[in-house]
Parts: C-alpha cells; sequence; structure tokens
C-alpha cells in the first residue's frame, strides 16, 4: 500500500513540481501574477503541515458529501502527498535551474531559442542532473510520510502494525514496519549513486558553467 | 559600397546608477570588419550584448539589414536568428556533444530537419578542423577547440552578422591564433564583423576600422593604420602606450 501510495504520487509530482518551477521562472512583468500564484502555492503547502493536508481532504472532502467529488480515502491520500511535496520538488528544481549560469541561457537565446526552447534544451537538463541527490531526498520523505495516511484508516505498513501491535501486545510489528520502509528506501539512495556516477562518466557537466 | 549591415543611432544604456553607453554611433557595410578596443569596462562587450539584444536599451536606435530592431513589438527571436554572437567565456552546452551543440540553433530555431543541419554543421567543423571533435564533449577539448566551436555554433545559423566579445581573452596565449585564424578565414569569406578584442595586431590586420571606446562613448574611429600609428586623441594614445607596454602589440 505504501508503495502504491508513493509510485502513484510521485508520477503525480514529478511533472506538476516541474511545471510549477517553469512557472516561476517565466519572466517579464506580463508574467507576475503567474509568479506570485506559484509562489503563493509553495509558501502555503510548505508552511502547512502535511498531516493537516492529508486530515483535511481525507476526512473534510468526502464529508462534504457532493456527488462528484471521490471518497475514495486513497484517492485523497495521493492528492494531499502531491500537493505537498510538488511544493517541495518545485523549490528543489527551482534551485537547479537558478544554479545554471545565465551565460547558458544567454547563449541559447542568442541562437535565436526562445525562453521555453532554452529551457527545454539547455537549462533543464543541466539542472536536473545537478539536483537528482536532493529529489531522491525528497522521494526518501515521501516514502516515510505515506505512513502518515494510516491516520485517515488506509491501512498500510505503520497502520498494519498498530494493528497487530495492539492485538499481540508484542513490539516486532514495528520492527518489521521500520524494516520494510529501509528496506525501499536504502536501494533508491543506492540507484541515485549509480545514476551520479553513471551520468560523471558521460560527461562532466556539473563541473562546467 | 555595399549595402548596409548595421547602423547603432546613441544607443544609451545604464545599469542602475553606472551609465556604461552613454550615446554610441556606428554604422557597419555589409562585408565590413570593424573592431572595437579600449579598456575593461569602457562598454564594449555591453555594445554587443545590446546589438544581440540580449540587453535592452535605454535610448536609441538600432538598425540591422534596414530593420530597426529596438522598436517595439520586435520578434527578438527572428532578430538574434540572424545575429551571431561568440562570447569570451565559449558558453558551450556542457551537456551535448560538439555536434549537438552546433545543431541544437539550426534545428529548433530555423527548423530545419535533423539531418540537413548534422550536414551543414559537419561541414563548417571540417572546415575549421573539428571533424574529429564532433562526438566529444566540451569539456574533453582544448580551450582553443571550444571556442572554435563557438565560432562554428554561431556561424551554423548563417548569421547576416557576427559579434565576437573579447573571444581570445580566456584562452593561453599558444592556443589563441587557431581562434584568431579562424575569425580571419571567416572575413575572407565576407562575414561583416563586430569584435571587441584586445589583440591589437589582430585588430591592424583583419579590421577596415578600428573604434576606441572610451567611458561610453567612442572616442576616435578610422582605418587601423591611423588608429594606431598617428591616433588623434589624448586618450587613444595613453591606452595604446598601455598595451605595448603590457607587450600585448
Amino acid at each position: 500500500m505504501n508503495v502504491k501510495l508513493f509510485l502513484t504520487a510521485e508520477v503525480i509530482i514529478l511533472p506538476a513540481a516541474l511545471f510549477l518551477a517553469v512557472l516561476r521562472s517565466l519572466p517579464g512583468p506580463v508574467f507576475f501574477p503567474i509568479r506570485a500564484l506559484a509562489i503563493v502555492y509553495a509558501d502555503l503547502f510548505r508552511g502547512l503541515p502535511t498531516i493537516l493536508v492529508i486530515f483535511m481532504l481525507g476526512f473534510g472532502m468526502p464529508a462534504l458529501g457532493l456527488s462528484w467529488i471521490p471518497d475514495s480515502q486513497f484517492f485523497w491520500a495521493v492528492v494531499a502527498l502531491s500537493l505537498v511535496y510538488t511544493a517541495y520538488v518545485s523549490e528543489v528544481y527551482r534551485a537547479g535551474i537558478e544554479s545554471v549560469h545565465p551565460s547558458q541561457e544567454a547563449a541559447a537565446r542568442s541562437l535565436g531559442l526562445t525562453h521555453l526552447q532554452s529551457l527545454r534544451h539547455v537549462v533543464l537538463p543541466q539542472a536536473v542532473r545537478r539536483v537528482i541527490p536532493p529529489l531522491l531526498n525528497d522521494f526518501i520523505g515521501l516514502q516515510k510520510d505515506t505512513a502518515l495516511v494510516g491516520a485517515l484508516g488506509v491501512v498500510e505498513a505503520f497502520r498494519q502494525a498498530q494493528i497487530d501491535q495492539s492485538a499481540t501486545f508484542n513490539g516486532t510489528p514495528y520492527l518489521v514496519a521500520g524494516t520494510l520502509f529501509v528496506a525501499i528506501t536504502i536501494p533508491l539512495a543506492r540507484f541515485t549513486d549509480w545514476l551520479i556516477a553513471r551520468d560523471r562518466r558521460r560527461s562532466q557537466a556539473g563541473r562546467l558553467a | 559600397m555595399n549595402g548596409e549591415a548595421l547602423r547603432i543611432e546613441d544607443v544609451h544604456k545604464s545599469f542602475g546608477k553606472l551609465e556604461v553607453l552613454r550615446g554610441i554611433d556606428l554604422a557597419l557595410a555589409e562585408h565590413e570588419v570593424v573592431c572595437l578596443i579600449g579598456a575593461s569596462g569602457s562598454g564594449k562587450s555591453t555594445l554587443l550584448r545590446c546589438v544581440n539584444l540580449l540587453e535592452p536599451i535605454d535610448a536609441g536606435r538600432i538598425v540591422v539589414g534596414g530593420e530597426d530592431v529596438t522598436s517595439p513589438g520586435v520578434d527578438v527571436n527572428r532578430v538574434r536568428r540572424g545575429i551571431g554572437i561568440v562570447f569570451q567565456a565559449f558558453n558551450l552546452f556542457p551537456h551535448m556533444t560538439v555536434l549537438e551543440n552546433v545543431t541544437l540553433g539550426p534545428r529548433k530555431a530555423l527548423g530545419l530537419s535533423k539531418a540537413q543541419a548534422m550536414e551543414e554543421a559537419d561541414r563548417l567543423l571540417a572546415r575549421f578542423g573539428l571533424a574529429d571533435k564532433r562526438t566529444e564533449y566540451p569539456d574533453r577539448l582544448s580551450g582553443g577547440q571550444q571556442q572554435r566551436v563557438a565560432i562554428v555554433r554561431a556561424i551554423a545559423m548563417r548569421p547576416q552578422l557576427l559579434l565576437l566579445d573579447e573571444v581570445t581573452s580566456a584562452l593561453d596565449p599558444e592556443l589563441v591564433s587557431e581562434v584568431l585564424d579562424a575569425i580571419r578565414e571567416l572575413a575572407d569569406g565576407g562575414m561583416t564583423m563586430l569584435i571587441a578584442t584586445h589583440e591589437m595586431g589582430f585588430a591592424r590586420d583583419v579590421a577596415s576600422r578600428v573604434c576606441f571606446i572610451h567611458e561610453g562613448r567612442i572616442l576616435e574611429e578610422g582605418p587601423p593604420g591611423e588608429i594606431f600609428a598617428a591616433p588623434k586623441e589624448e586618450r587613444t594614445r595613453q591606452f595604446l602606450q598601455r598595451i605595448v607596454a603590457a607587450g600585448r602589440m
């Protein structure tokens, strides 16, 4: 259940956060309202405790009783985690975008590429490579935070451990749940290391500019 | 006389309170090569960046090939396609191979097919002695090779005007000549160029005119023979003396 939550949310978060970061990079006064909205979003959802968002959506939305609103708690858990983590991850992308020297954008624009083409072909490929480690950090955080969803009554690993522990008065289920979490996050960390090493072999992109 | 490639009229540019360009007037005929000389901070680079529309100007006009490119509503991307610029620090894209660096502009901005762009790129790379580097990443090349790739990247767009911003200043001395030779070849091929440079010997060889820029104005301009042999202005004389004293001429 945790893995399913994590993967579903991640599929939404990665493109959504990138989109948000790109919105925030749009230049000029014309795009000020869009930039402002992106900033408000990021500030708001980084400021709210994740558990609060999960409760508000998980209990609040189905309670509205509107027929067109899904009442699946899994659905709202995914929405809540996606909303919160999109805010975090967009900041990571933004840091990556800003770490690419402005001369790279200037070089791309001087060839007649538009701002979005420059982002797509020149800035983002370099930015994303640089932020893979902090991105993974957020994924691990997300994977752990899937445990919060148990509070909604969705039976995930931590909730199951609580149930088992109450039934047996034995702490072992917690140990098992903890082991499960770590068993997922450690391979993720090694995978990132491998990605970074592979990238370094291919080109030393991060060293230049 | 040929047609006019570029006309700069009374261009002013400030960064905050610092007025970098204080009324520049300059015209280039087609196929003409003009060198801008002057101390660091005199405004040479800023002028080139303004012509490429990388910096908006505060007052004045820039006319490229008869079109006022500084009037509002002009499509800056279209204008930039016709004006190449080569930077002091190369600014190659480090995550792309040489070939990808060169073909990016033609493919994405000119809309050439990948095959067309690659054919053209290979032809240009061969012309500048870089054919064997086409699949290398920039950080595997010497500074001189990187700068030649940057030149090829700029001319792959078939610009009507090429701007060169102190393209040899970041190079080790022994690598300077290969880049200057590449520019000389472009001059021989009839490329219209506006060159900011500290290489006075090169300016004397290649330029039809030399402009001495001092504190945001063109203080003196003329054929290189006149400027270097008999500068009229005291400031020009002082500047050239310092260059000679530094052994750069």
